[in-house]
């Protein structure tokens, strides 16, 4: 019995971490734009949460340097790989832009951002036309980061239930057994 | 080859992932407010301001006509012992701040009757801030944003009249009893003569939290050490439109104006989430500090023009309470904040001669 082909184990780890942050970051992104009673308390979780966003995509960055990558499934088209990697780059992309443009129009609206205890330092010069931009691409940014994450979303759920290539398995926080019950070795219903 | 069995499976495997991604995206429309459009929101409430007053591009949706101030404060000590907050250490601070009308129309007449309001930023160390608005009346005349937002609708003046339309008015107020008796309590405080001898209330409650990390629920007031008189009486030639914020400048040109920051202490029972109810006389008041405003600027140079003078801005040591205004004031003014700063400014109602501003030796 073989082993699946996996991202590292770090790379697994800090994917799923990535994933449950950008997600509830998407969910208090959009009820605040909606919310005036809930207002306070997702604006509390909204900044400190972006500041770990960001910490964590340089982790990821670097990792992604450090960590070998499993070669691409048989499943995948060519077109499909270079979709998957252009995707992949512009969610590493988002990471970094969605909490600098944030940080950034912040401090352009010359607003202090508190990360627990500590504020930040500003690290754009209070103006308003800066503000203005800044606030319209983190919107824009947003809607872009969504919009990938459900193709993303749609891709791995096409491959995991439809095709049954046992792609998700290499992202596992676990590693299954190839063969082992529940990991997809039903060769019937594949597609050629 | 794939069997006619497999390809059945193989389209209803495909029909779940299809209503995974639709329920998810769904769910992302439904937290956005998609599916509730009768929810106020903070988009919502200031497009209300912007219908009942008209639009008025590049000034503040409430609060429009104004003018800078800038001072210091200067803490005593005595209130590090309720919060742990940098601001209450003896010392001084740089202050700057805006006094302001209340109401959407940047060149309304000035008028004793309408609320007078003083915003301050306190620039404390290691870049925290505290801001804060506050009015010079005792109670909110509203507890939740729901109520403002049918507020300003009732109260709005009718076009033909230029008065609010009485039923609509009444039809409010019998739905909101809590409103009926803050406006009585209101009008039961005689306005003084202008924004110099007014004392400025927080109306929200606010949480302090000593070094020991007991909380104490406040509210807050900035009380004038001008002696206080009534408004001018009503006879003679009608009031010049900006006679309360001429005569503020006036006074800033005679000499800094002065204000005690008196904290009073909530005790179990008094509501902090009801802004239209008083605390009962009698709570613990400490004085924490002397504010001095010794410059006044107009808008179009005033470094205040471009604060969000948010409630929720606080330092360690401050917190909000569970008064539901507070998020939506913070919610709201982010919206107005983004709103006005992205429109073209238009010279304010009150000016001041190019680059004068009032500094006391």
């Amino acid at each position: 019995m073989s082993k699946v082909p996996q991202f590292a184990w770090s790379s697994r780890v800090l994917h799923w971490l990535m994933a449950a942050a950008l997600l509830a970051m998407l969910c208090i992104g959009a009820a605040m734009v909606a919310s005036l009673g809930q207002y306070q308390q997702l604006v509390a979780i909204h900044r400190p949460l972006g500041a770990l966003i960001l910490v964590l995509a340089v982790i990821r960055v670097v990792n992604r340097q450090l960590q070998p990558l499993p070669p691409f499934m048989t499943t995948m088209s060519a077109r499909e790989r270079v979709l998957a990697t252009a995707s992949e780059r512009l969610l590493y992309a988002l990471m970094f832009l969605l909490p600098l443009v944030g940080w950034g129009m912040l401090s352009a609206a010359r607003f202090p951002v508190r990360v627990g205890p500590i504020v930040l330092p500003a690290i754009l010069p209070h103006s308003e036309a800066l503000y203005t931009l800044l606030r319209r691409a983190h919107t824009v940014l947003a809607y872009l980061l969504f919009f990938t994450f459900m193709a993303h979303l749609s891709a791995v759920l096409f491959h995991t239930l439809v095709l049954r290539d046992g792609l998700l398995r290499r992202m596992l926080p676990w590693s299954p057994r190839a063969g082992a019950p529940g990991s997809d070795a039903d060769a019937r219903d594949r597609v050629p | 080859m794939a069997t006619p069995h497999a390809r059945s499976a193989i389209r209803a495997r495909s029909a779940l992932v299809v209503a995974i991604v639709l329920s998810v995206g769904a769910g992302f429309l439904y937290l956005g407010g998609w599916f509730s459009p009768r929810q106020l929101t903070p988009a919502r409430l200031i497009d209300t301001f912007e219908r009942v007053n008209g639009p008025h591009p590049g000034f503040r949706r409430n609060h429009a006509k104004g003018v800078g101030i800038s001072g210091y404060f200067e803490a005593n000590g005595a209130g590090s012992r309720l919060s742990k907050a940098s601001v209450f250490r003896p010392g001084r601070v740089e202050v700057v701040g805006r006094f302001a009308l209340a109401g959407g129309m940047p060149y309304a007449g000035d008028s004793a009757a309408t609320v007078r309001s003083m915003a301050l930023l306190f620039s404390l160390p290691n870049g925290e801030e505290w801001r804060t608005g506050m009015n010079n009346i005792p109670v909110f005349v509203v507890n939740t944003p729901e109520a403002f937002n049918e507020q300003l609708i009732a109260m709005a003046p009718e076009p033909a009249t230029k008065k609010p339309n009485p039923e609509r008015v009444s039809a409010f107020l019998a739905k909101h009893p809590e409103t009926a008796r803050a406006i009585r309590q209101i009008k039961a405080q005689r306005p003084t003569s202008g924004f110099a001898d007014s004392t400025y209330n927080s109306l929200n409650a606010f949480e302090f939290s000593d070094a020991a990390g007991q909380v104490r629920a406040v509210r807050w007031a900035m009380v004038p050490l001008q002696s206080v008189a009534p408004p001018a009486a009503a006879t003679g030639p009608a009031p010049a439109a900006n006679f309360l914020f001429d005569e503020l400048i006036a006074r800033v040109h005679q000499g800094p104006l002065r204000w005690r920051l008196v904290v009073t202490i909530g005790q179990g029972g008094d509501s902090t989430r009801d802004a239209t109810l008083a605390w009962p006389d009698g709570r613990e008041q400490v004085d924490v500090g002397t504010l001095t405003i010794d410059h006044v600027e107009g808008e179009a140079t005033g470094r205040a023009r471009t604060i969000n003078f948010d409630p929720l801005v606080l330092p360690n040591g401050i917190a909000g309470s569970d008064d539901p205004l507070l998020s939506a004031r913070s919610a709201a003014y982010s919206q107005s904040f983004t709103r006005r700063v992205s429109e073209p400014a238009t010279a304010s109602a009150v000016t001041l001669p190019e680059g004068e501003k009032v500094s006391q030796p």
